[in-house]
């Protein structure tokens, strides 16, 4: 895969304050990628660095084989940019920011107007920006972003502050662009966001990237342990699970039984030794680690705010 | 450089014109307590009273005019903070657009509408107004053009520094109707006491003024050249500082 967005060495500094350090990173064609992290750990500056907004201290950046700084309106052309707590102006109408937006990217009117149709704008063409609804303006935003067909998107804490139900519709216009052959760079303090969007995810945390890859393998990597909570009131099951060599502990409190052990052929030893051992269950769960887990075990905190 | 620039300028009038005090405040209300004015005192006043230095025939056009632009510039610093504020320059920064053009969106649609203001004012001047003097408003137009974008250019500056939206009106306030006692137009320059007449010379507003007066009286261009450089060199200045100092956020 070939990549078009290679970040490397880059540092930020306000004041006396580093906000990202040694930052090194690609994203290749077509994926969505996601910079993970707690507010503050350094998502927005580094990509407002790749989007040209702001200028690295140290440190190479291409996008598209592009200088973000000094190729600046060159870029915008090719790019799509939605920032973390935008906003227009208050009384514009829908369809006039997006007329404007065409224009400015010498696009035709009616490319606009089929997006606002697409994000499920189109009845709100004639509304006041400061009449829409969280959600309707992020999707107007998305509308703005995606205007010139850009090869890259970059969507900056895209569902923050949205329901579940507007989160998951945003998620599947996230998907749509990917499908189109876009690439895809966002950022989020959401773990299921991340989870359920990004192909890779980078992890952030106070300016420098702790790891890289997709989300399973991370979960693979750093949580290889599996949990499985069973009913049973056989008086010999837990020792019998004791005997399997992946089980680590085995711990019962009544009738509920909790086996712990490493690998992804737990469930399948588990359930082996159930079955062989005639063992009858009337609970049977399995808990596998996830992004969130990752995240608490790299950063040491959990990413709930 | 200016693609957009119609187009944002547009939009920027017609978002002006839809806030609840946006034209009545700017345009109506002037116009509305100069025709109030006018029908009060004008019959008192006679044919005559117009004489070509009175205040009622120089001073009051100009005032007016001085008080147009000042409130234009007020209100571009707070419309440029609060967009700030918003977060909606930033948005706008990450388009092709580019700054200048967003500020002589600005600009155009401030200008048209102290235009708007001064052209009713004209022909309620003359309706209400017994004033039997005929200004040369061609040069006059082009003499409040200069004043106004030497004025705006101030209002840049102050824009580009003022940390938020709540401080922009006062702060802009406070830097420009100072400036009105010391310009000469309700005494004349000479004859302020040594302190304020120094502070005459170094405000720009002097230098309007005088080109303003001047015009109105019908000198000739060429008298007043002085009073043009002056306002370039301080559009010049402010351009270049608030270019230098501007926050996009």
């Amino acid at each position: 895969m070939h990549p078009v967005i290679q970040v490397s060495g880059v540092r930020k500094t306000y004041g006396s304050t580093v906000a990202v350090d040694e930052v090194s990173f690609e994203v290749n064609d077509g994926e969505i990628f996601g910079l993970i992290g707690l507010n503050g750990a350094g998502k927005t500056t580094t990509m407002e660095c790749i989007e040209g907004l702001r200028t690295p201290d140290r440190g190479a950046i291409s996008v598209l084989g592009l200088d973000p700084f000094r190729d600046v309106y060159k870029l915008q052309n090719r790019i799509g940019v939605q920032l973390q707590q935008a906003q227009l102006q208050k009384r514009i109408k829908v369809w006039e920011a997006i007329d404007l937006w065409a224009l400015l990217y010498g696009k035709k009117a009616t490319d606009g107007e089929r997006l606002l149709e697409q994000l499920g704008l189109a009845d709100k063409r004639n509304a006041w920006f400061m009449t829409l609804s969280g959600g309707q303006k992020q999707r107007l935003f998305i509308a703005l972003a995606l205007i010139n067909d850009p090869e890259v998107v970059f969507l900056d804490e895209l569902t923050t502050g949205l329901d579940p139900q507007a989160r998951r519709a945003i998620w599947d216009l996230v998907r749509g662009i990917r499908e189109r052959g876009k690439t895809v760079f966002l950022t989020t303090h959401l773990m299921e966001e991340a989870e359920r969007l990004c192909d890779r995810v980078a992890i952030i945390e106070h300016g420098r990237i702790i790891d890289i890859d997709s989300p399973q393998s991370l979960v693979n990597r750093h949580c290889p342990d599996r949990s499985v909570i069973l009913a049973s009131d056989d008086p010999h099951a837990a020792e019998r699970f004791r005997a399997i060599p992946q089980v680590e502990t085995v711990t019962c409190s009544g009738s509920q039984i909790t086996i712990r052990g490493r690998g992804d052929d737990l469930v399948t030893e588990v359930i082996q030794c159930l079955s062989e051992s005639r063992i009858r269950v009337t609970d049977f769960r399995t808990i596998l680690p996830n992004l969130e887990d990752v995240f608490l075990k790299l950063t040491g905190h959990s990413i709930r705010d | 450089m200016l693609r957009g620039l119609w187009k944002l300028t547009w939009i920027e009038l017609k978002i002006f014109l839809r806030e609840p005090l946006g034209a009545i405040g700017t345009i109506v209300i002037p116009v509305l307590v100069f025709i109030l004015v006018g029908r009060a005192i004008g019959p008192k006043l006679g044919p005559n009273a117009a004489a070509a230095n009175s205040f009622i025939g120089v001073g009051l056009p100009v005032l007016a005019s001085i008080l147009i632009a000042i409130s234009a510039v007020l209100s571009l610093v707070t419309i440029i903070s609060i967009y700030r504020e918003g977060g909606i320059l930033k948005r706008l920064r990450a388009t092709p657009l580019r700054p200048q053009t967003i500020l002589t969106a600005h600009v155009f649609v401030k200008l048209l509408l102290t235009a708007a203001t001064l052209f009713l004012m004209v022909l309620a001047g003359k309706r209400y107004y017994p004033v039997g003097i005929h200004p040369p408003l061609f040069g006059f137009t082009i003499a409040l053009l200069i004043s106004t974008f030497s004025i705006l250019s101030m209002g840049f500056l102050i824009a580009s520094i003022v940390p938020t939206a709540r401080f922009a009106q006062p702060i802009g306030a406070i830097i420009m109707y100072p400036m009105i006692a010391v310009c000469g137009l309700f005494a004349p320059i000479a004859s302020l006491p040594p302190l304020m007449h120094a502070a005459a010379l170094i405000v720009p507003l002097t230098y309007a003024v005088s080109l303003l007066a001047g015009i109105w009286r019908g000198d000739p261009w060429s008298a007043h050249l002085g009073d043009v450089a002056a306002l370039a060199l301080v559009f010049l200045i402010c351009t270049a500082l608030s270019a230098k100092v501007f926050r996009w956020e």
